[in-house]
């Protein structure tokens, strides 16, 4: 892929994702219940925080025209950092002295890893790495739990029992077992953690949409729009889908913070993303034997840590407050 | 029950023999300097130089097929050899049971009961500011992924503050106290949150049904009625729940026992996807599956034992 | 009219305050009530007559509902201001209730044995034999081999019979007031007339004051003393109960008894309320 495609990609891909949150927000089903949101603060600072992170993950997605040591394009996060020097290995927070070499060093603000790279930057696209395999895993499975969901719903009998059996058989292979058999087979990578989530993540979002649609095709309208005579393919989009939509968006929130800490969990494990690439779930890895060096070497699986747990955390804060806002009742 | 079963047969073998070239295997086994002999031997000894589905060559049983092979041999438990060490993969089950038993049981039974007892307290003084502190710090805990657990854990209890050996396992009195008490505090903490979240959710569910008001106008106190009344009604959710983390019980933590040297069968997984050993693998998600087909009925028995609405048949 | 009513609720003002807006579900409302008498609120579903009942004990969740003013005066002790202690031995001790669903009301995983017992060591420890106690009290509401019946689960029993064990569970603890809310509203029509049968007889056993709420003038005829119509979370009427059949004064409560269907009339439809009209009545 060349830089232009993937800048064209990235750009078009936030595009339709604005366009697509913007009909909704403005839809007139949702007016409510987003009112509701409005007043929630804890919804507000999780969404704040979610976004900066968005914007700090687009940023190493981004690449500009200049080019980094290896000769691959640097991405704007690396433009960003291109006058905080490489280091030959660790070094402390604010600290100035190189442990191997007794130099003097620039500062780093979260210090370096073992390799001389700021942890910063590497925490920073560990957040992009999460962020890419959330958006495509949600790409795989968003769809297959929606459309399977809402057809076994709508037309029951003999394809309900059939999605009820998929559903089930999958769900009974303990998921993260499931999960490293195909990571092992497929192979390390980007694409390959993105599928193998995608693909053992859509039963809870399929059983969700099941159980809606039957109580929506049960409702009167339903039957109303049945007796005069609208087509099936019409019922689902103009009555269904809008009903069972939030359903989907909170299931999105909640389920985005299942797949950055799978991520980190395969990762840690070692058979998520390949060597070199930048991930949280390695940097914690990493660490298992850093903090039994003398001086103790924390600050690398702090910041891992600390970025994981604050997007998880703003992730979960914002997907409650959006169920509270759809569903006042709700616990 | 059974063609779920199946269904997990024909899942796991299209992803260990359809999507897997038997070279790489060998490859992977043998190692890169393995002569092509040796490869093609090993090939041979496993079966995967059969056809896929179907013998169609004649001479050969229809059902001489890597597939039928492969179901026949997992329906009669017969689970082959380990890739690596050629151990019987049936063996280092029963070896790695226990140890995975010893830290998993204590911390089910413990981690359940203290979930139920803050959730309820949570319950107790809903809609406080208590409650709303309460409920944010269950999201941060499960917004930790268990292996910082584990890592903190043993760092700060074991090596920073020596209370607890960092590392090893026995079975002989005070050394199960002494090794375990570390990985079984880490595991319940672990799942502490998303628990109590849970049941947090089912408790107030439970407390707008109508016997909940009857019980207030009888001149019960809140603490009677929700120890009573809510969480006897609570618990037929909470069973559900509960009962499908059977296979994790056996098959033990992935992350904590190798971090803590415990030869259970989370050990013996984690090994296997180090070394690829796909035999061991294998065997391990089948076990899986079948432990938690078992949970699904055990969780049907739970509920006719505490529902008695539900009669067995 | 004596000296002390045995219930006095004066000027008792509700609010539900919610993040989607305040409702006043009760307003000003005023009524007396003397030992073994029975006062039936009528009212439709939305007026605040339920609401008004769960008050009598501070049954309702707070938040949301909260207490803006007034007094509920049980012999002279306000309920609204007592300790939590003294008001969990009045629940069930003086005022005891009966709610509209028996079939959710009663806790589906306990015997009824276990749910009748509980009432009774909570406000009578000095009976011995609880076993024999709540036979007898099965007795009394006309559930027949009761000692069969002990051990069965709600779900095991008709619900006309649930709603005997809840009538049961009520009376278990000889509080002085009855509050049944809506107690036929659930059931078939046959098992409606027994049960307000069977309250009838009870009633003259025990000498306890009820408090009968329904939206159905036709049970309130010859079952209750007086009548207290409520509208929009006020009283609007209040009388005894010959004198609102015959004359109603508010336009709401000639609506409500003329929507009673008369036998042997031929009433061509059923009546429904107009409340634009009884607005437009009340306005002018």
């Amino acid at each position: 892929m060349t830089p232009l495609t993937q800048n064209i990609l990235v750009f078009a891909f936030i595009g339709i994702f604005i366009l697509i949150v913007t009909l909704f927000v403005r839809s007139p089903r949702w007016a409510r219940p987003l009112s509701r949101f409005s007043r929630s603060y804890s919804g507000w600072i999780a969404l704040t925080i979610v976004v900066i992170y968005l914007v700090i993950a687009t940023s190493n997605l981004i690449l500009t025209p200049w080019a980094q040591a290896d000769g691959r394009p640097m991405s704007l996060l690396d433009l960003a950092f291109k006058n905080v020097p490489k280091e030959t290995s660790y070094s402390a927070p604010f600290t100035k002295i190189d442990f191997k070499n007794r130099k003097l060093l620039s500062v780093h603000i979260l210090g370096t890893d073992a390799l001389g790279k700021d942890v910063l930057q590497q925490t920073m696209k560990g957040a992009s790495t999460a962020l890419l395999i959330g958006t495509l895993t949600s790409l795989i499975y968003i769809p297959i739990g929606v459309i399977l969901g809402i057809s076994a719903g709508y037309y029951k009998r003999y394809l309900d029992d059939i999605v009820q059996y998929l559903y089930s058989t999958v769900a009974s292979i303990p998921g993260i077992l499931l999960l490293v058999a195909i990571m092992i087979v497929l192979g390390k990578g980007i694409p390959q953690i993105s599928f193998a989530l995608g693909i053992t993540g859509w039963i809870g979002l399929c059983r969700l949409l099941r159980g809606e649609t039957l109580r929506q095709t049960e409702r009167q309208y339903c039957e109303a729009a049945r007796a005069l005579g609208e087509r099936d393919s019409s019922i689902i989009f103009r009555h269904i889908l809008p009903n069972v939509m939030h359903l989907v968006m909170i299931n999105f929130v909640l389920g985005f913070s299942g797949i950055i800490l799978a991520e980190a969990i395969l990762s840690y494990i070692g058979v998520g993303v390949p060597i070199g690439t930048a991930s949280w779930g390695a940097m914690i890895d990493a660490a298992r034997m850093e903090l039994s060096r003398e001086p103790k070497v924390w600050w690398n699986i702090l910041s891992a840590t600390g970025a994981l747990f604050i997007l998880v955390l703003s992730l979960n804060l914002l997907g409650d407050a959006l169920r509270k806002a759809f569903d006042p009742k709700a616990p | 029950m059974i063609p779920i079963i199946l269904g997990v047969m024909v899942i796991t073998f299209v992803l260990f023999y359809m999507l897997q070239k038997p070279e790489t295997m060998a490859r992977h086994i043998l190692g890169p300097k393995a002569s092509p002999q040796a490869v093609e031997n090993w090939i041979k000894l496993r079966g995967y130089d059969k056809p896929v589905f179907i013998n169609t060559q004649t001479g050969h049983h229809w059902y001489d097929s890597q597939f039928c092979t492969y179901i026949v041999s997992l329906a009669t438990f017969n689970l082959g050899v380990s890739d690596t060490t050629g151990q019987p993969v049936i063996d280092r089950f029963k070896e790695g049971a226990i140890p995975s038993l010893t830290i998993t049981v204590p911390a089910f039974f413990l981690g359940l009961a203290l979930a139920l007892s803050i959730s309820l307290f949570f319950v107790y003084v809903r809609e406080t500011s208590i409650d709303f502190a309460g409920t944010i710090f269950a999201v941060a805990l499960m917004s930790i992924p268990v292996m910082v657990y584990v890592i903190f854990g043993q760092w700060l209890l074991a090596v920073h503050f020596k209370y607890f050996p960092a590392y090893g396992f026995s079975l002989d009195g005070a050394g199960i106290v002494r090794f375990l008490a570390l990985p079984v505090m880490i595991l319940i903490f672990g799942g502490l949150g998303s628990d109590i979240r849970m049941y947090r959710a089912i408790f107030l569910e439970e407390i707008r049904n109508d016997y909940v008001r009857t019980a207030y106008a009888k001149g019960l106190s809140s603490g009677a009625v929700l120890l009573c009344h809510v969480l006897k009604n609570g618990m037929i959710n909470i069973i559900t729940l509960t009962v499908s983390a059977l296979p994790m019980l056996i098959l033990g933590s992935l992350v904590l026992e190798t971090f803590f040297g415990i030869p259970g069968l989370g050990n013996m997984a984690l090994d296997a996807i180090h070394t690829s050993d796909f035999a061991v693998i294998r065997a391990t998600t089948y076990i899986g599956t079948l432990l938690y087909l078992f949970g699904l009925l055990l969780t049907d028995l739970c509920y006719a034992w505490v529902d008695p609405r539900i009669k067995l048949q | 009219m004596s000296s002390s009513p045995l219930l006095s609720v004066k000027n008792l003002s509700i609010r539900f305050e919610t993040d989607e807006g305040n409702v006043d579900a009760v307003k000003n409302v005023s009524f007396d009530l003397q030992a073994g008498e029975t006062l039936a609120i009528v009212g439709e579903s939305g007026s605040g007559k339920s609401v008004t009942s769960l008050a009598l004990t501070r049954l309702l969740p707070e938040p949301p509902a909260k207490y803006v003013s007034g007094t509920i005066l049980l012999k002279d002790q306000d309920v609204l201001t007592m300790a939590p202690s003294n008001l969990r031995k009045i629940r069930g001790g003086e005022i005891a209730y009966i709610f509209q669903e028996p079939s959710t009301s009663l806790n589906p995983v306990f015997t009824i044995r276990n749910q009748i017992a509980e009432a009774i060591r909570l406000h009578r420890p000095e009976v011995k034999d609880i076993d024999a106690e709540v036979i007898s009290t099965l007795n009394a509401v006309g559930i027949v081999n009761p000692e069969q019946r002990l051990h069965d689960y709600p779900h095991q029993l008709s619900g006309g019979m649930q709603q005997r064990v809840m009538i049961a569970m009520a009376l278990s603890c000889h509080p002085q007031i009855l509050v049944a809310d809506e107690p036929t509203t659930a059931l078939d029509v046959t098992i409606q007339a027994q049960i307000m049968e069977e309250l009838r007889q009870l009633r003259q056993k025990f000498g306890t004051a009820i408090i009968l709420i329904t939206h159905n003038f036709g049970i309130v005829k010859g079952f209750a003393d007086r009548v207290a119509v409520m509208y929009r979370g006020q009283i609007v009427e209040h009388g005894p109960t010959e004198q609102i059949l015959q004359s109603p004064q508010h336009p709401y409560t000639k609506a409500l008894i003329a929507c009673i269907p008369k036998m042997g009339t031929k009433q061509r439809r059923l009546l429904t309320i107009d409340h634009d009209e009884i607005d437009k009545a009340l306005a002018g």
